[in-house]
């Protein structure tokens, strides 16, 4: 691969969190290249820092030192408002707790964000695409769990963003829910192209991915490459 | 529309209890200030066109009789445009089938032409026939009193004649807006009235051919008024001139700009309270919803939402409340504008009410409440702002809970375990509860400064007619008169005690300030009419010196002990250094005393009197009016307890109004704080609420946990609002006496308890 493919660029990420008296070391020096059109499956145990990193992939949060550039643009050098513009142009996430807008239905948590983007799919498309498009104009409270992820991950592909970053997706959700949520981030990472990051902590997941980032104690432990992806359908856990 | 706004529109419905609380609180505020404003400019707006159009006079002058001729010199005075002279005098009605008396003020129309200066307004029949001296034209608020129609008779005693005068127009004119008897504090329709006759029949009724006793002057554009009321004195001295004076010191005007004062006053006070409250309701409620939204606010930031985006709309969330609080205040305060601008039409009388909201008023009302409402929710709308998003994923770290006060003291053990729960809620979260409580407590202040009144009027009426003064009735004489004229009245039947007054109009000055009013002399041993000292106990006169009211102490820069120059207005006119031997108080005008003696030998006048008060028999009342309204000297008879009754005739309906609206206000206020205290409370405890239950709390003790918090409210609400509502009174009270009257500060222990009873009761009802 050439360096024309990188989509993120991170060097020597720290995050320290200061909670008074005590500092806590979130990330304590990152180096991570992603790839254009890759799946990636950022797997570690509860506290590895993997959402932190997330959120600073996704412009959500800012580093502590080191630098990430998304494309060539450094990220940690972005004022708040480049920030905003970088998440509401180019990023799409999903959340482990849908974070959906319960007093809006699922049509209209799509509109949310393709109201505000420059080229956006129709929320109908969105919904289509995510095998929901019977049910539009269903609140959140009247779908499942897996319903709910599915429609978040329609607002999050809706926009035809050219990063997708998951965080744990499917840690709300039971296995066979959980699966079918995996199948459609599949989907999209396939016929769309978008880069994709997911988040989890169960590695048995770790199988659909082109390449899985070990985190452990805010460290990158290892970078395995798949070389057989494996169908979500085949997952077990 | 866009999905966010959706969002808004649900969000509100969702919260529409506490919204609707919040609108009401704001619709009080509102409707208070629109009706207040509303029924002034209104009022200000009739009364200019009605001065306007029917040309009222800028300067009035009274006078003891001068020669027509003089009318030219009085033109001449730079700034004069025109003068109108005319002869006025005090005369008595004789009402047929009403057995009280009756006084009139009897007032000359021009001969020739229309009048330009206070031309009538005539609203039945017709102005006089020139040429009769049988016909009146009589004022619209006693023809309507008495169900006069044109064409109608009543008897009059014009100068020591009885006269039968039949009535051809009633009508109304811009000098009598307010129709009062001099000296009394509200009209009496029944007893006072306007009448209007030609100019030369009473010139001859009054040995007036060729004079007059009053004139009324029109100014040009920019006149100084001062030099034309000086130089109009100066004209007048030698002919008994009383002292020229400008619209400002006009009565009927007087009591309209004092009306006007008020209104102001109470328009900045109440509506200035209901906005802070609706600021704080609304802090409390988007505080609370930011706090539930949090996650909501993560993704959209997520998303790409800008901080500026997430405060906007929930500025547009607070900005809806507002709408529809201020929609609704505009529509109530127009409706009660009107009802309130009909029930000031009893006492002024206009032709007509024009009744104007100004745009810009309801405007400035939006307006102010939106910039409080924002200013009070800016801090929660900031939080939201500013939340950052990777850590709005979160959920909210738990409350945090401290040994409370009541723990430190020991004193936990006397507590219940939910009463700790309510203690310890109350303590964590001091500056809401105090907010709340505060809530509370102005809607008991509000509840106290709109009915206090009522007690305040009845304090003010016993205390001025019943501890101050002790007659029947009081006679006046046309003209000072022999000390003698006292056993004329003591022979009449049924008449018991008579007491002499003197009454001399007068300018009292001191240093560079001046004021005119009457000295009243009081006869030595005055046993019917007490002037009252601070503790309300009678003075006894010194054998010279003068006592002053306390409030025309204040006006003058003088007490006891001080100097002031008395320059009488009538007789000899002399001019004296008096000394002000004390102040006492008094609570309607403001007057000098001095006994009856030392005022006669000031005046150089041997026992001359002006009147006199009467102890009368009761059975034989009506023989006393009758023979009181044949007695050629006397000009005019007032019966005590009709003063009272009517007093209380004319303020009630407004007294009730305003009764009526504090009620409905404190109310509204009471009732959103509660409510919306209960509801957060229980947004934000449903959780542990509901472990409670788990943990086999019944729904009884739970529901004591949030109303006892409540309870506490209500009860920790009431001595402060007691503070805050009678600091409200004494400054109401304050900010609306002028030397009309005084409104003193007093609040009845059943106006408390009602007003606490209105607030405990609007909060249970919530609850
Ligand atoms: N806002 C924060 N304040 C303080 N500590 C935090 C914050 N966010 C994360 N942490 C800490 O940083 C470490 C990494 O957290 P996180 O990135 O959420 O881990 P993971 O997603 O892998 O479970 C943890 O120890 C966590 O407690
Ligand atoms: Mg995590």
């Amino acid at each position: 691969m050439t360096s024309k493919d990188v989509v993120f660029r991170v060097k020597d990420l720290t995050k320290v969190y200061e909670m008074g008296e005590v500092k806590v070391h979130a990330l304590r020096g990152v180096d991570l290249y992603l790839y254009e059109g890759e799946l990636v499956v950022m797997l570690g145990p509860s506290g590895s820092g993997k959402s932190t990193l997330l959120n600073i992939l996704g412009g959500l949060d800012t580093a502590s030192s080191g630098t990430v550039k998304y494309r060539g643009r450094a990220l940690s050098k972005a004022t708040e408002q480049e920030l905003t513009e970088y998440r509401r142009f180019h990023v799409g996430f999903v959340f482990q707790f849908y974070n959906l807008i319960p007093s809006l239905t699922a049509r209209e948590n799509v509109a949310v964000v393709t109201e505000i983007s420059k080229r956006p799919m129709k929320p109908e498309d969105a919904l289509a695409l995510v095998g929901l498009g019977e049910r539009l104009d269903h609140f959140p409270a009247q779908l499942s769990g897996g319903e709910q992820q599915r429609v978040a991950i329609a607002r999050a592909v809706s926009k035809n963003p050219e990063v997708l970053l998951c965080d744990e997706p499917t840690g709300a959700l039971d296995f066979s829910t959980g699966i079918v949520v995996l199948e459609v981030l599949e989907r999209i990472n396939r016929e769309l192209g978008t880069t994709t990051a997911v988040i989890t902590h169960n590695a048995d997941i770790a199988g659909m991915a082109d390449r899985v980032v070990h985190l452990s104690n805010g460290l990158i432990s290892g970078i395995n490459i798949n070389t057989v992806k494996k169908p979500p359908s085949e997952l077990r856990w | 529309m866009k999905a966010l706004d959706r969002k808004l529109l649900r969000d509100l419905w969702k919260m529409k209890g506490q919204a609707a609380a919040i609108a009401l609180v704001i619709v009080s505020g509102v409707s208070a200030f629109i009706m207040l404003i509303s029924t002034m400019t209104s009022l200000n707006l009739t009364r200019d066109k009605f001065y306007r159009e029917y040309g009222f006079a800028d300067v009035f002058a009274s006078l003891k009789r001068a020669p027509d001729g003089l009318k030219h010199r009085i033109r001449e005075i730079p700034g004069v445009r025109d003068v109108e002279t005319r002869v006025v005098a005090g005369v008595k009605l004789d009402i047929s089938g009403f057995e009280e008396p009756v006084t009139a003020r009897l007032v000359s129309v021009p001969d020739k032409g229309s009048a330009h200066i206070n031309r009538l307004y005539i609203r039945r029949g017709r102005t006089v026939d020139a040429f009769r001296d049988d016909e009146a034209v009589l004022s619209e608020a006693f023809a309507e009193a008495h169900g006069f129609v044109p064409g109608d008779r009543l008897g009059a005693v014009i100068n020591g004649r009885w006269k039968t005068l039949t009535i051809v127009g009633i009508a109304l004119s811009p000098e009598f807006v307010m129709q009062a008897r001099p000296g009394a504090i509200s009209p009496d329709y029944k007893r006072y009235a306007i009448l209007w006759m030609g100019r030369d029949a009473l010139g001859t009724a009054y040995g007036m051919k060729g004079a007059f006793n009053d004139a009324v002057v029109s100014l040009e554009d920019g006149a100084d008024s001062g030099r034309v009321t000086a130089e109009l004195d100066r004209l007048l001295d030698r002919y008994g001139g009383l002292q020229a004076y400008t619209r400002k010191d006009q009565i009927s005007n007087r009591f309209l700009s004092e009306e006007f004062r008020q209104l102001q006053r109470s328009a900045e006070i109440f509506p200035t309270i209901f906005i802070a409250v609706a600021a704080f309701l609304l802090n409390v409620v988007i505080n609370r919803t930011v706090s539930t939204q949090r996650e909501q606010i993560a993704a959209l930031k997520a998303f790409g939402y800008s901080n500026a985006a997430v405060g906007i709309h929930y500025i547009k969330l607070v900005f809806l409340i507002v709408l529809i609080g201020s929609a609704g205040g505009i529509a109530a305060g127009v409706y009660l504008g009107r009802g309130l601008g009909r029930i000031y039409m009893e006492f002024y009388r206009f032709p007509y009410l024009l009744y104007e909201l100004k745009p810009s008023v309801a405007a400035l009302a939006v307006f102010v409440t939106f910039a409080a409402a924002l200013a009070g929710t800016l801090r929660s709308v900031q939080k939201a702002a500013g939340l950052p998003p990777a850590e709005a994923m979160r959920p909210e770290p738990p409350a945090l809970y401290r040994k409370t006060l009541i723990d430190r003291l020991g004193l936990g053990r006397f507590l219940s375990q939910p009463g700790l729960m309510i203690i310890r809620n109350i303590e964590r979260r001091p500056v809401n509860s105090l907010l709340s409580i505060t809530g509370i407590a102005l809607s008991y202040a509000i509840m106290l400064g709109g009915t206090f009144f009522t007690d305040a009027f009845d304090f003010m009426i016993d205390t001025e007619f019943k501890r101050s003064r002790k007659e029947d009735m009081t006679v006046v004489f046309t003209d000072p008169t022999s000390g003698r004229a006292v056993y004329e009245l003591m022979g009449l039947n049924g008449i018991e005690y008579a007491e002499p007054f003197r009454s001399v109009p007068v300018r009292l000055k001191s240093g560079h300030k001046s004021y005119r009013t009457t000295i009243q002399g009081i006869a030595p041993g005055n046993r019917l009419y007490l002037p009252l000292d601070t503790d309300f106990k009678p003075i006894k006169l010194p054998p010279d010196g003068i006592v002053l009211t306390d409030y025309l102490g204040e006006i003058l820069g003088v007490k006891a002990g001080d100097t002031l120059t008395v320059e009488a207005l009538e007789g000899t006119r002399p001019v004296r250094e008096v000394a002000v031997a004390r102040l006492a108080s008094q609570y309607i005008g403001v007057t000098g005393y001095m006994d009856l003696t030392a005022l006669n030998r000031m005046m150089r006048e041997g026992g001359a009197i002006s009147g006199a008060y009467l102890t009368v028999d009761e059975l034989h009342q009506k023989e006393i009016y009758r023979s009181l309204v044949e007695m050629s000297r006397v000009s005019g008879t007032v019966v005590r307890k009709d003063e009272i009754k009517n007093f209380y005739a004319t303020q009630a309906e407004v007294l009730l109004f305003f009764t009526f609206i504090a009620s409905l206000l404190a109310g509204t206020i009471a009732f959103g704080v509660v409510y919306n205290s209960a509801r957060i409370a229980l947004s934000e405890r449903s959780r542990e609420l509901a472990s409670l239950r788990v943990l086999g709390y019944t729904r009884l003790e739970i529901s004591y946990i949030l109303l006892g918090e409540l309870a506490v409210f209500t009860l920790a609400a009431i001595p402060l609002g007691f503070v805050i509502g009678r600091a409200l009174c004494a400054y109401i009270a304050r900010s609306l006496s002028s030397d009309l009257f005084r409104v003193p500060v007093v609040v009845a222990p059943a106006t408390y308890s009602l007003a606490a009873a209105v607030v405990v009761v609007s909060a249970w009802f919530r609850a």
